[in-house]
């Protein structure tokens, strides 16, 4: 493994911020720590680089127990949140940082600072001031000068947090081409569903200080661990249920639950897919509260006369007015027993 | 669970060290040169024959002649204090808020006088109100008697304090609060008084506070315009040491006032804190706009009318009263040594001030400099946030208590440095450190401490770090120290009154050594000197700002 977390646990006063967190990352391998803002995951990444201290447990790179060893001779690159571009030296200047402090001779330098601002298509870009850059260009160069000193893992806190929404779907996909093509290693942080699903190659969901689930995106996306998880990714409908076979006791009534799932008292989800609305006098008698437009879809909310409300997913044409009366079934595909 | 502990250990292990590391020659500084002769003064004062007696302290203040000191010291400062808010408080509304052509120019003007020695303001204030002086020869008005010169020259010093605290957070409040207030219901100056006062109230506060400071702690100007009639503690603790060598009465003294002046300094502290407090600060540049209506002009010429009588016609009259002999006299005069009131021609005075003045800055940048990037650490702890209240003292507790602890702490082996040069420089830096300090520490501060941290993952050392994200960052702001602890040194005159030799007086004291004998002679080569000293000091100031500008970009 190139960085293994074993027990990696960081206190601030008597507060757990990470709690025995174990974590192995492979050679080219990109890994997404996902998790809402105050979940630990910053200090993750502070603790591999060595700018936060660990109250217990190990930090390994190579095998090697890098207890000790100071942030400077760990050889793992950050990328900061809001990039922490150096203001007073030009865009050049910032890239070939890393170099200089690796004593990298001038005319080598200079090559290279030039090849990684046209990696990250900014070519030509090395005289100018870094208070010229618009946030997508000092993102960029902050990648390049990550890159430059060729760590061995690259790690990036919250990589597009600051810039706006169609810039942050380009680039991510820019990153992950990039990342592809380099065979760098890479342990990513954000809260961004969006980011890390497209980025990772495997997704770590972080609660409190701890790890509540780590997978495949696809994994995760189709089995969240937890009623935590699933609402973290943006799911609402989840409910308490008591599983008998494949059918589960809900507040919504019986739903269909797929064969094999756990039995007994459980979190069941159903995601808004699932949910198809039919005509009134039907299944589940729900009123239609709010909707909002999603792009491909329209999210439907409904009210049941009893039990939590609900969220439709509805082809542009077919959503109901607020105020109508409709009926609601439950597919099994989209159903799935939690815990 | 053993490598958990001692990683941590580890990691607080080398933050101590470094902070012990910076900080181990500032406090042996100040602990060998403030701790020691402060604390050399308590025993003098307070010990005789082995026992202690605190009993003297109410003895002596209870004097009627020393009551009457403290009476004077006190109600100065406070009419002062109250003097200056009232001419500078709409100056600093002025700066704040208006934007006229020659403003910056202006406000170089205002804050010249602050960094003027107090010899060369009291000189020129004796040559407007004094014996002979522009008022006494057109009215035949002179008030060098009275206690008025010694007022007006408080303002000329303490006006930059105002404008520049108070005008300074003035043009950082954001219009749009009044404006807010406005569309609540709020008449103009209910707004003002409802949102902008509140705000400024605490910068006022401290501003006061400040010119309190040092008006009570005031010497060079009441030891030249006060005469015999007015003195304050400041004046009295040199009469007593030089005069009427009673130490164990000058020693009490020192006491009092290094109390007094803990309390105000407390006072001060708090009241930063709670300017510090949640205020939406914007450019100052977007606040000020073009005067509008007769108010705002009037205000404007009325602000411009006190200027130039208050701080520039004094400084004006000084020099034209210098050029008084013909064929410059007065300044040829200087280069001879035959006025029997020193052993070497006056104007050797020049070179020893400069010389002087480097040491003192280069030790006043290293020690505060230090000082300040230890302070500066985040994880500075309580022990060091109480250093920098101690480092704060010595320029509250007045020059004078500085040069008398000198005068009987370090005149003994081990520590006998009564025949050393550097004896005139360690003073002026103790005195110049806490100015390094002050204009070190917010910018070492606001350095974000993740751009450390950006360069630690990029591979440079804690020293590089240091050397190649800190030093171009605060470089402007080092030179600004090393400038004010310049400026100090040239000016500084409590403490270097009491152990400049003889043979080797700096400008201030050669100044103040003219201007007591008689004669129209020494009047005027007092003037001369003093004329000598501010272009001296004011050309350090400029070349200053040359450098600054020169150096901005990288490298």
């Amino acid at each position: 493994m190139l960085l293994s977390l074993d027990a990696a646990t960081v206190r601030f006063g008597g507060r757990a911020v990470l709690d025995t967190v174990g974590l192995d990352v492979a050679e080219h391998e990109v890994v997404c720590v996902l998790g809402p803002s105050g979940s630990g995951k910053s200090t993750l990444l502070r603790a591999v680089a060595g700018l936060q201290p660990l109250s217990g447990g190990r930090v390994l790179l190579d095998g090697r127990n890098q207890t000790g060893v100071p942030a400077h001779q760990r050889g793992v690159g950050l990328m900061f949140q809001d990039h922490q571009l150096f203001p007073q030296r030009d865009v050049g200047a910032n890239v070939a940082f890393g170099l200089r402090m690796h004593g990298v001779a001038k005319g080598e330098r200079d090559v290279e600072v030039g090849r990684l601002l046209e990696l990250v298509g900014l070519p030509g870009a090395a005289r100018r001031a870094v208070a010229s850059l618009s946030g997508g260009e000092q993102q960029r160069v902050a990648l390049a000068r990550a890159l430059a000193p060729r760590p061995r893992l690259l790690m990036l806190d919250e990589p597009l947090g600051q810039l706006d929404r169609s810039l942050r779907e380009r680039l991510v996909v820019e990153l992950s081409e990039l990342f592809g093509r380099l065979g760098t290693t890479v342990l990513a942080v954000t809260h961004d569903q969006g980011e890390a699903f497209a980025l990772a190659d495997r997704v770590v969901v972080m609660r409190d200080g701890r790890i509540a689930q780590s997978g495949t995106p696809l994994e995760v996306w189709q089995r969240p661990a937890d009623a935590f998880v699933a609402r973290f990714l943006g799911f609402e409908n989840v409910v308490p249920a008591t599983v008998a076979g494949t059918v589960a006791d809900s507040p919504w009534g019986k739903l269909p639950v797929p064969e094999g799932s756990a039995q007994g008292h459980r979190t069941v989800l159903v995601r808004p897919a699932g949910v198809r609305l039919v005509p009134a006098d039907q299944g589940l008698a729900c009123t239609v509260t709010a909707r909002t437009f999603k792009g491909t879809h329209v999210a439907v909310h409904l009210q049941p006369a009893d039990g939590p409300r609900l969220e439709a997913a509805c082809p542009l044409r077919d959503a109901p007015e607020p105020g109508a009366s409709v009926g609601v079934e439950f597919d099994v595909a989209e159903t799935v027993v939690l815990d | 669970m053993t490598g958990a502990s001692g990683s941590r250990a580890t990691g607080s292990r080398r933050g101590n060290a470094t902070r012990l590391g910076l900080m181990a020659l500032p406090v042996g500084f100040f602990a060998l040169f403030f701790a020691w002769p402060v604390a050399a003064i308590v025993a003098r004062g307070l010990k005789t024959d082995g026992a202690w007696h605190l009993g003297r302290i109410a003895e002596i203040v209870t004097q009627p002649d020393i009551r009457h000191v403290l009476w004077f010291t006190t109600w100065q400062a406070l009419a002062s204090t109250a003097l200056t808010l009232l001419l500078a408080l709409p100056a600093g509304y002025v700066f704040a808020r208006l934007d006229f052509p020659g403003k910056h120019l202006l406000r170089a003007v205002v804050t010249v006088p602050f960094v003027l020695p107090t010899v060369v303001a009291g000189s020129a204030f004796l040559a407007l109100v004094g014996r002979g002086g522009l008022l006494d020869e057109l009215w035949g008005v002179r008030l060098d008697t009275t206690v008025w010169a010694i007022l007006l020259a408080h303002v000329f010093f303490n006006f930059a304090v105002v404008v520049r605290t108070v005008g300074g957070l003035w043009a950082q409040l954001d219009p749009r609060q009044e404006e807010a207030a406005r569309m609540l219901g709020a008449s103009p100056l209910t707004a003002w008084r409802k949102v902008t006062l509140p705000a400024l109230a605490p910068a006022v506060a401290a501003a006061a506070l400040m010119v309190f400071l040092f008006t009570f702690t005031s010497f060079g100007v009441v030891q030249i315009l006060g005469g015999p009639t007015f003195s304050t503690l400041e004046v009295e603790i040199y009469r007593q040491t030089s005069e009427v060598f009673d130490l164990s009465t000058a020693a009490v003294l020192t006491l009092v006032q290094f109390a007094a002046v803990g309390a105000v300094l407390a006072v001060h502290a708090w009241t930063v804190r709670r300017r510090e407090t949640a205020l939406r600060l914007v450019d100052p540049k977007a606040t000020a706009r073009r005067p509008r209506g007769a108010g705002q002009w009037t205000l404007l010429a009325s602000v411009l009318v006190v200027v130039a009588l208050l701080l520039v016609l004094p400084l004006a009259v000084l020099v034209r009263r210098s050029l008084d002999a013909p064929g410059l006299g007065y300044y040829r005069a200087l280069t001879h040594a035959d006025g029997g009131t020193f052993l070497v021609a006056p104007v050797h005075a020049v070179w020893t001030s400069l010389e002087y003045a480097v040491a003192a800055t280069a030790i006043a940048v290293v020690i505060g400099g230090l000082a300040a990037a230890a302070l500066a650490r985040r994880d500075a702890g309580r022990l060091v946030r109480g250093f920098d209240a101690l480092l704060m003292l010595p320029l509250g507790v007045s020059a004078v208590t500085v040069g008398f602890g000198f005068l009987i702490a370090l005149d003994k082996p081990p520590l006998d440095l009564r025949q050393s040069w550097i004896l005139v420089p360690l003073a002026q830096a103790l005195v110049g450190a806490p100015f390094v300090v002050r204009t070190m520490l917010p910018v070492l501060r606001a350095v974000d401490v993740r751009l450390r941290e950006a360069a630690a993952v990029l591979g440079a050392s804690p020293w590089r770090v240091w050397r190649e994200v800190d030093l171009p960052l605060v470089r402007r702001a080092l030179l600004v120290a090393a400038g004010f602890a310049f400026a100090v040194s040239l000016g500084e005159f409590g403490a270097t009154v009491f152990i400049a030799r003889p043979d080797n007086p700096t400008l201030p004291v050669a100044v103040a050594r003219l201007l007591s004998r008689p004669g129209d002679l020494n009047y005027g080569q007092a003037m001369a000197l003093s004329t000598i000293l501010m272009v001296v000091c004011a050309a350090a100031l400029l070349i200053l700002e040359r450098l600054r500008t020169d150096r901005t970009g990288e490298f």
